[in-house]
């Protein structure tokens, strides 16, 4: 494993090497270049990016009207914004009309950390979800985060892409293929399916060895893609396994966990547990102490494998 | 395109406004009925669109869906929309929804109904032509009442923040929304100083519904000069249909048989007049 990097930053880095491949690429941010990390493409290509400054909405609705005359438009700012602020916009001018705008958002979850509540989105997943003609693409690390730019911007219609503010894990080597709609086995086993997304993923390979250490075998699945979700390797590893926990950094309601309990209720019933926020709001701390208090961490996967061989 | 002409055009797009309204037994007539004039000259004069696919084409779109039946009516009149195709207006399965589809039907350049939304869609369009130095023009027709939605002036202040001179907003201001006068319901004058403080030329139209009045506040409104466009348009809600005139329960609601009759006796009086006065 090489250093730990943001998939913010992935995403920036990203951004700015298609925009030299793609010149119908244009990036609109909400007055937060700078912590979107949007800032490298507006560097290498000033006459393609739009600061709109603190207006969400309006970034949207110009987003919808610069793809309807060809463009591929690429909007920015915190997830809580991007999604909660913005849900209307997205709904209406880009969803409903299936419009190629990349609703490319970064701070998700509990990770903003100090920031606090209002700041940490919980809901978004949930949110762009429920829409059709969206595709919602988590990565789980910075290499991911770089495929799925690329592979959002072939998609003719909407995308929303998670991205977080801490560093992470990178934990595929950077020849990785990305097939969106797919999930990747990271790790095979037999006695539990882990399902994970975004900053999730790393914890559940760490939660994986230590359950090795207890004599279970557990197997872990990057859900990148929640939507559509790849539902024959999610039913495959439920049926191998026979026991499934889901993990997210997002609320126990809408997101990584519901479409997988909907598949499985309908396909396969297994039984699941959930490693997601319960319901709650966060509040402002360290990354890691949020985690902890919030029980997303490699130490609660493995417990909640337990809770298994109560009933 | 003469006066004589365009009042024609506007008649039998009051007509079909009517019957389509009619025919569903629901839709917005009054604002649909106000914008006439403002989307016939647009259409018939001012706007150039060679066809609804050149990408240099001047765009034209209706922030306030509602008044749908305009937008169909004028896309009738320019032979995008078959006229017997109007009866199937916000029946299933139809091109013609309660309120536009880009996705539906050619023509129709932004799909809207969620008010406010279609003003920053419509700057998006104005962006995109000045980054890729095309020379159309965009125009957007909002309602007076809708420009209470704060998302109206994120709009307007990034028009004028990326110069988008061209990019007109036209304010069909017929001082009614469902729940009654404009001022009453949340003020939203003064409408011009604000457009102004926002960086736009101004212009009104002391009549909206006057072709004469409407093309000399256009023709003030061309220059090149880095600053959006808005022309505050003072109309009639319900203009033509003599019950439906300033009346804000016609907004939301069709006509039946016999108001139906009426109003398009209006119309067809008003289109022999019109022919009395080409002879």
């Amino acid at each position: 494993m090489s250093e730990d990097i943001a998939t913010r930053e992935a995403y920036g880095l990203a951004l700015k090497d298609l925009g030299a491949v793609n010149d119908k690429v244009v990036v609109l941010d909400a007055d937060l270049s700078g912590s979107t990390k949007t800032s490298n493409f507006a560097q290498a290509y000033p006459d393609r990016f739009f600061d709109m400054g603190i207006a969400e909405t309006n970034m949207t609705n110009v987003a919808a009207g610069m793809a309807a005359c060809g463009k591929i438009p690429f909007i920015s700012t915190f997830a809580v914004f991007g999604t909660g602020r913005n849900y209307d916009a997205v709904r209406q001018s880009i969803c409903y009309p299936n419009l190629n705008v990349k609703i490319a958002c970064t701070h998700a979850g509990l990770t903003v950390g100090e920031d606090g509540a209002t700041h940490q989105s919980l809901e978004d997943i949930s949110l762009m979800n429920g829409l059709p003609n969206m595709t919602v693409f988590v990565p789980a690390d910075a290499v991911e985060a770089r495929a799925a730019v690329f592979e959002a911007a072939k998609i003719d219609g909407p995308v929303y892409l998670r991205f977080s503010r801490g560093k992470t894990p990178v934990i595929y080597p950077e020849d990785h293929v990305f097939i969106p709609g797919k999930a990747d086995v990271l790790r095979d086993g037999h006695n539990v399916a882990i399902f994970a997304c975004g900053v999730m993923v790393s914890e559940a390979l760490k939660a994986a060895e230590l359950l090795y250490g207890q004599g279970v075998s557990a197997a872990v699945i990057n859900v990148s893609t929640i939507k559509p979700l790849d539902k024959e390797t999610v039913v495959r590893y439920a049926q191998k396994c026979g026991n499934v926990i889901t993990c997210e950094e997002h609320s126990i309601y809408g997101g990584l966990n519901a479409v997988i309990c909907q598949t499985l209720a309908e396909e396969c019933p297994t039984p699941v547990r959930a490693v997601a926020v319960n319901d709650v709001f966060g509040q402002s701390g360290k990354p890691d102490q949020l985690m902890s208090h919030y029980h997303l961490t490699a130490m609660d996967i493995a417990k909640k494998y337990k809770e298994f061989g109560e009933k | 395109m003469d006066n004589l002409e365009l009042k024609k055009i506007a008649a039998e797009a009051r007509k079909d406004i009517i019957e389509m309204v009619y025919s569903a037994s629901s839709g917005h007539p009054g604002g649909s009925l106000s914008g006439v004039e403002i989307a016939a000259l647009l259409y018939f004069e001012i706007m150039d669109i060679p066809s609804f696919t050149d990408p240099d084409r001047d765009r034209f779109v209706l922030s306030k869906g509602h008044a749908s039946p305009l937008l169909y009516s004028m896309l009738c009149a320019k032979g995008v929309v078959p006229k017997e195709e109007l009866k199937t207006f916000r029946r299933m399965g139809s091109r013609l929804q309660g309120h536009p589809d880009m996705k539906k039907l050619p023509g129709v350049e932004m799909t809207t109904g969620s008010l406010g939304l279609g003003v920053g869609a419509a700057v998006g369009m104005a962006l995109a032509g000045k980054t890729d130095k095309k020379n159309y023009s965009v125009y957007c027709l909002c309602g007076d009442g809708e420009i209470e939605e704060g998302s109206v002036w994120e709009a307007c202040m990034s028009a004028s923040h990326y110069k988008l001179d061209n990019f007109i907003l036209i304010v069909d201001n017929n001082n009614l929304q469902i729940d009654g006068e404009i001022g009453k319901v949340m003020n939203p004058y003064p409408i011009n100083e604000k457009l102004a403080a926002f960086g736009f030329d101004v212009v009104t139209a002391e009549d909206g519904n006057c072709f004469d009045c409407l093309r000399s506040a256009f023709g003030k409104l061309t220059e090149k000069n880095g600053r959006p466009k808005a022309l505050v348009a003072k109309t009639v809600k319900g203009k033509g249909v003599s019950y439906m005139e300033n009346q804000a329960k016609w907004h939301g609601s069709a006509p039946n048989e016999n108001e139906r009759d009426q109003a398009v006796n209006e119309l067809d009086m008003e289109l022999a007049r019109l022919a009395e006065e080409e002879k």
